[in-house]
């Protein structure tokens, strides 16, 4: 059974090798082969996932050693790859969604020439990811997670026509890459401390290493996973990554990318859990993105931005949870879960609307959508629901329970936590609530474009409308299916331990708190958009407002406090370097480069003279070899 | 000198006669060598009797068939375990079968399978008169220019004599490696050296070139070969007998029964330190170290460029396998003596090589000085004398001859009017032109320069670590020095490939057959795998790194 695991990894592989090296022959078929092997992989998980349940809970460990790439000492850069329930949950997201995304970008990307080039990219993603979360060490996980950070660069910039899109995926892949920095710091300080980068011995000796060197280690994976969780300060790239198609959105944010960091954060849990220092810095930052990405979320006129900042905010749930130690671990994996079913149908959704208004993605000339769009009204508004945390729908279990866990806590701490979460969960609401009454709603304000084609709204073909479905059944049953018994925690707490929390306030109290902030939230929405016609044109709006619409001003931050001060930077090192350094550099390359001319002299063409050298080298080497013998 | 002193084998004929025994030939573990000798032998029958039309089919068709049945040779007698437990003394004691044998004669069959598709390739140069032609000339004998040879590429001749002289010096350096007596050892060096020595001389273009390379190498080897030559009569002269096992015994001391005849010679350390510096120097000559590399670059540049990949893989496997053999068989005893003379014969080819390489214009001369630093770096392995210094030798070579049949394959595709464009500057902007073959060919030169994840890395790491666990970290140090000076070099072409705008009139890249591009093929999956998972191959060249005595 566990050779099954490289093949998970190997379906998707070789579906990115197939297409992105087959040539135009492909072209008609390109996409169902991608679709096939991502489902094919989707099918491995399944088989595994019965085998680890025929099992009992402490045997549902299976690893594969595949080879070693270049033993030195204790530096074993093992391929092995490790099943166990965290990462049978991912892959099971992973492939189940990303299939369904698959499919439905069989139609949405029809009218694409480089289709095929497209499904290979998706592929690619696909198996990265899946070697990040079924990677049994540190080193093989890092390789995973740079393949996610190529995949996302080639799919936000597929559209590499538009300048924005390249703009976009440069970006995406910038900041990616000072979150990576901070993993690879952080894989040198294990080897360094642990003297290994394998999960089972890194983790399991954490006892053995001061709490000021697991801090360090701690606060870089955060590092890292802020920057592939798009959280505070690394979060500017999600807003941008929107230029890539729309699938590739819903893929980043529900079933890929982002989730890594909370992977990575609750997989490296016992580090965590013996650095409390980290551990708060990790609940800090949840919460700052949790509002930020909220407050966001409500100023853009963008769909998909919205929606992007609804993401942020929701991750920022999850590494909130993450933070929180052994009582927040499994609900942040339960939250992902949930998250991954619902946004990825919100994700699809929205793009089921572009499909149908001419790419429209301004939200103030939708209106009104409902009554020609009903398969994708009713699956968008089920995804809709379970996000704002509606009763016995996905999102209302999966969040309940973190902010539950935010007050448990304790102390002043817990109360902050709690309430940034609670107030995070009004927001959403009221953010949802416009989303949804501003397609969905009202008045249709759509106009014909400057080249007077008037768009004609219209349901998508079956092809995407499907996943759509299959999604929004997830987004309604999966939380109280999870819910039931108590299966997810049941099912994740050998792995990732679990404690229950001793909240302050009563479960039905939160509970209840959550369901007025709720209304309240949704009520401010439907107040301002739902009641009075909403504007083409967007008013100035408060500060707050502007604020937000410019992304909290996150690239004027950027701009001024690392450009400038890189620029500055770069500058005087660039001094540095072409005194100081290039000096030695190029008169080093010099001396060799004149020692070679010389040396190229002696070869000058004459047989004789090669002989005569040749004939030196031989009395050269008898008359040292008689010499060795005689000191 | 005395009666007593003559060579008893002069005074047999006053015996009664012995009876002579029939020598025992155990002809299934000498197979492989037997099989490529027949072939080659079937070869110069096909080039008598068959129609000058159909030869170059035959010719190929046998060589493939020859080489395939080899190398399957060579797997039957490894998997009967001849390369571990059952290795043995074959032929009266003439020729060893074991692990180091087999494995580097199973490197030396692919890499000449693969060097024999880019010799059978006729698609690169333009048709001459209606007829495909391959690299070699028309008519070797016409003299450069005369009417004769042009005649003879009017006629469409082409010289298929390539094929059995390639099968020839692939039996020669079948023997070689796995050659246990000096006079096996110097036979199977001339006979791989006289077909390479020809073949040099066989360019279709600028032949005067080919020609005088092909001389220079035969002057020099010639050379060379006399050196070897009187070493072998010294150590002759030491032990009494030109069998590795026996010399070994007398370095050791074990045979005391000094031969009468040799009584004076016999024993004498000069004779052996100077008889072994002699034969090792034949073959620091034949792997090209400084300072007796003087003809490589000139002979690699003027050869035809299939002959030339062939003979920078192939010759360099053979050579160290025989170098180690002689090393480790016979000379463990004199450690101490040749260690630090080959110390420094390692330190100078590899910095040598590296820094040489730096100013070089021409391509084809740029890999004749990076080939002299390789053969730095895998002394470094041979120094170790440990029985991971052999296995990690065995598995550099494996990996660096199919990275060289590759990168000279692809040397072979960039041509202009004259043939092919080996300078240097029209290379420039190649990359934009074919980015594919651009692509391949900075494969290779990133596996020459040891980059992670490709086969010269591993390689390398190989060597280096089992020099530096054999005391030889100094080596190491100075070493990892050269990689970074050919470095330079190496990403210097590459930067040029790519960065560089295309000239105007640059080169064409030819679109060659499916040999070439299987030749390439094969260099760089090789490349890629030995370089993302080499442990099997480590592990397979760890088990047959024990010689046989």
């Amino acid at each position: 059974m566990e050779n099954l695991i490289a093949l998970l990894i190997a379906a998707p592989l070789l579906g990115a090798a197939l297409l992105l090296t087959g040539g135009r022959r492909l072209d008609s078929v390109g996409h169902w082969i991608g679709t096939l092997l991502s489902a094919t992989s989707f099918v491995f998980g399944v088989i595994l996932f019965a085998d680890l349940l025929g099992k009992d809970a402490e045997h549902r460990t299976l690893t594969q050693h595949l080879y070693t790439w270049v033993p030195v000492e204790s530096f074993q850069a093992d391929v092995t790859f490790r099943l166990d329930q965290l990462s049978m949950t991912f892959v099971l997201l992973i492939t189940g969604v990303g299939s369904l995304i698959h499919l439905y970008s069989v139609g949405y990307m029809e009218h694409d020439e480089r289709r095929r080039r497209f499904f290979g990219y998706l592929n690619l993603f696909l198996a990265a990811m899946l070697l990040l979360v079924l990677a049994d060490n540190y080193l093989l996980l890092y390789v995973g997670w740079e393949g996610v950070g190529l995949a996302s660069y080639l799919l936000i910039g597929f559209w590499q026509h538009k300048p924005s899109a390249a703009t976009a995926a440069k970006k995406a892949f910038l900041v990616n890459r000072v979150g990576d920095m901070g993993l690879s710091i952080a894989i040198m300080l294990m080897f360094t401390t642990f003297g290994t980068f394998a999960f089972g011995p890194v983790l399991g000796s954490v006892g053995d290493a001061s709490e000021g060197k697991l801090t360090a280690i701690g606060l870089m994976l955060l590092l890292a996973a802020c920057g592939k969780s798009a959280q505070v300060p690394l979060q500017s790239w999600l807003g941008d990554a929107m230029e890539g198609p729309t699938p590739v959105s819903a893929l980043i944010h529900a079933a890929t990318m982002v989730t890594a960091g909370v992977y990575l954060i609750v997989r490296s849990g016992a580090i965590f859990n013996a650095a409390p220092d980290a551990q708060l810095v990790v609940t800090v930052v949840g919460a700052v993105t949790l509002l930020f990405g909220a407050i966001v979320g409500c100023a853009k006129d963008d769909i998909k931005k919205a929606l992007a900042g609804s993401t942020m905010s929701q991750i920022g749930y999850m590494i909130l949870a993450a933070g929180l130690g052994p009582i927040g671990y499994v609900f942040a994996i339960m939250h992902l879960v949930t998250h991954g079913f619902f946004k990825a149908g919100l994700f699809l959704g929205a793009g089921s609307v572009m499909h149908g208004m001419n790419d429209e993605v301004d939200m103030r000339k939708y209106g009104g959508l409902r009554t020609y769009m009903p398969i994708t009204f009713v699956t968008f508004g089920l995804g809709y629901l379970a996000i704002i945390g509606f009763p016995f729908l996905s999102g209302f279990y999966s969040k309940d329970a973190i902010i539950e866990a935010a007050f448990a806590k304790g102390g002043t701490q817990g109360w902050i936590l709690g309430g940034v979460a609670l107030l995070g969960a009004a927001i959403t609401a009221f953010y949802m609530t416009r989303v949804m009454l501003m397609t969905f709603f009202g008045e249709k304000r759509w106009q014909p474009d400057e080249n007077g084609n008037e768009p004609h709204p219209h349901e998508s073909p079956s092809v995407m409308t499907i996943p759509m479905i299959v999604l929004a059944v997830g987004s309604v049953g999966a939380g109280f299916f999870f819910h039931l018994g108590d299966r997810f925690l049941n099912w994740l707490e050998p792995v990732t331990g679990h404690e229950e929390g001793n909240s302050p306030v009563g479960a039905g109290a939160i509970t209840a708190a959550t369901l007025v902030l709720l209304v309240v939230g949704a009520g401010i929405a439907y107040l301002q958009y739902g009641r009075k016609p909403v504007p083409v044109t967007a008013p100035r709006g408060s500060l707050l407002a502007r604020a937000a619409r410019r992304d909290l001003l996150q690239d004027d931050f950027n701009h001024v406090v690392l450009v400038r001060g890189g620029e500055h930077l770069t500058r005087s090192l660039v001094y540095v370097d072409h005194t100081l350094v290039d000096g030695v550099v190029n008169g080093t390359a010099a001396s060799f480069g004149g020692l070679s001319g010389r040396l190229r002299r002696l070869q000058n063409g004459f047989a004789r003279s090669y002989a005569v050298s040749m004939f030196g080298g031989a009395a050269l080497l008898v008359a040292a070899t008689l010499l060795m013998r005689a000191v | 000198m005395s009666t007593a002193a003559v060579h008893s084998l002069w005074t047999t004929a006053s015996d009664p006669i012995a009876k002579i025994g029939a020598p025992k030939i155990e002809y299934g573990q000498l197979s492989p060598t037997l099989i490529v000798v027949g072939a080659a032998v079937v070869g110069v029958l096909v080039e008598a009797f068959v129609p000058r039309k159909s030869r170059y089919y035959a010719q190929v068709f046998v060589a493939v068939v020859a080489l395939c049945a080899a190398f399957a040779a060579v797997v039957a007698l490894a998997a009967d375990g001849y390369g571990t437990t059952k290795a043995r003394i074959a032929a009266m004691g003439a020729i060893a079968v074991d692990g180091p044998a087999l494995f580097l004669q199973g490197t030396i069959l692919l890499a000449g399978l693969v060097a024999l598709f880019t010799f059978a390739e006729r698609r690169l140069d333009p048709a001459a008169h209606g007829n495909r032609v391959d690299s070699f000339a028309a008519q070797a004998a016409s003299v450069p220019g005369s009417d004769s040879e042009k005649a003879a590429v009017k006629a469409g001749f082409t010289t298929t004599e390539v094929f059995p002289l390639l099968l020839f010096a692939i039996a020669g350096m079948l023997i070689f490696p796995a050659a246990n007596d000096l006079l096996t050892l110097f036979v199977a060096l001339e006979v791989f050296s006289l077909p390479l020595y020809l073949m040099c001389a066989l360019a279709r273009r600028k032949r005067l070139m080919s020609q005088e390379a092909a001389v220079k190498y035969f002057l020099l080897g010639a050379f060379a070969s006399a050196f070897t030559l009187f070493g072998i009569a010294l150590l002759y002269g030491y032990a009494g007998s030109v069998s590795y096992g026996t010399i070994a015994q007398v370095v050791e001391g074990t045979i005391p029964n000094v031969d009468p005849a040799l009584a004076d010679t016999m024993g004498n350390d000069a004779l052996l330190l100077i008889g072994a510096a002699l034969v090792v120097m034949g073959l620091l000559f034949k792997v090209g170290a400084i300072p007796f590399h003087m003809w490589t670059p000139d002979v690699y540049q003027g050869a035809p460029t299939p002959v030339t990949g062939f003979m920078a893989a192939a010759t360099k496997v053979a050579a160290f396998g025989a170098l180690l053999r002689l090393l480790y068989v016979i000379l463990p005893g004199l450690r101490w003596d040749w260690r630090p003379v080959m110390w420094a014969v390692a330190i100078i080819t590899m910095l040598g090589g590296a820094i040489v390489a730096i100013t070089q214009t021409d391509i084809k001369r740029l890999l004749a000085y990076s080939s002299i630093a390789h053969a730095g770096f895998i002394l470094a392995g041979v120094i170790a004398t440990s029985k991971d210094g052999v296995s990690s030798v065995l598995f550099y070579l494996a990996g660096y001859s199919f990275v060289t049949i590759g990168a000279f394959a692809v040397v072979t595709l960039v041509r202009d009017a004259g043939g092919e464009a080996t300078h240097l500057s029209k290379w420039a902007g190649l990359g934009r032109r074919s980015p594919l073959v651009a692509a391949v060919f900075a494969v290779f030169l990133l596996a020459f320069a040891g980059i992670p994840l490709t086969s010269g890395f591993a390689g390398k790491f190989a060597v280096f670590k089992a020099a530096a666990e054999g005391g030889a970290a100094p080596l190491v140090v100075i070493g990892v020095i050269s990689s970074a000076i050919a470095a330079f070099f190496y990403i210097r072409v590459i930067v040029l490939m790519f960065f560089s705008e295309p000239r105007p009139e640059g080169p064409t890249v030819a679109v060659p057959s499916p040999l070439t591009m299987a030749a390439i093929a094969v260099g760089v999956a090789v490349t890629l795998v030995l370089g993302v998972a080499p442990q099997y191959f480590l592990d397979l060249a760890s088990q047959a790194g024990v010689f046989v005595r």
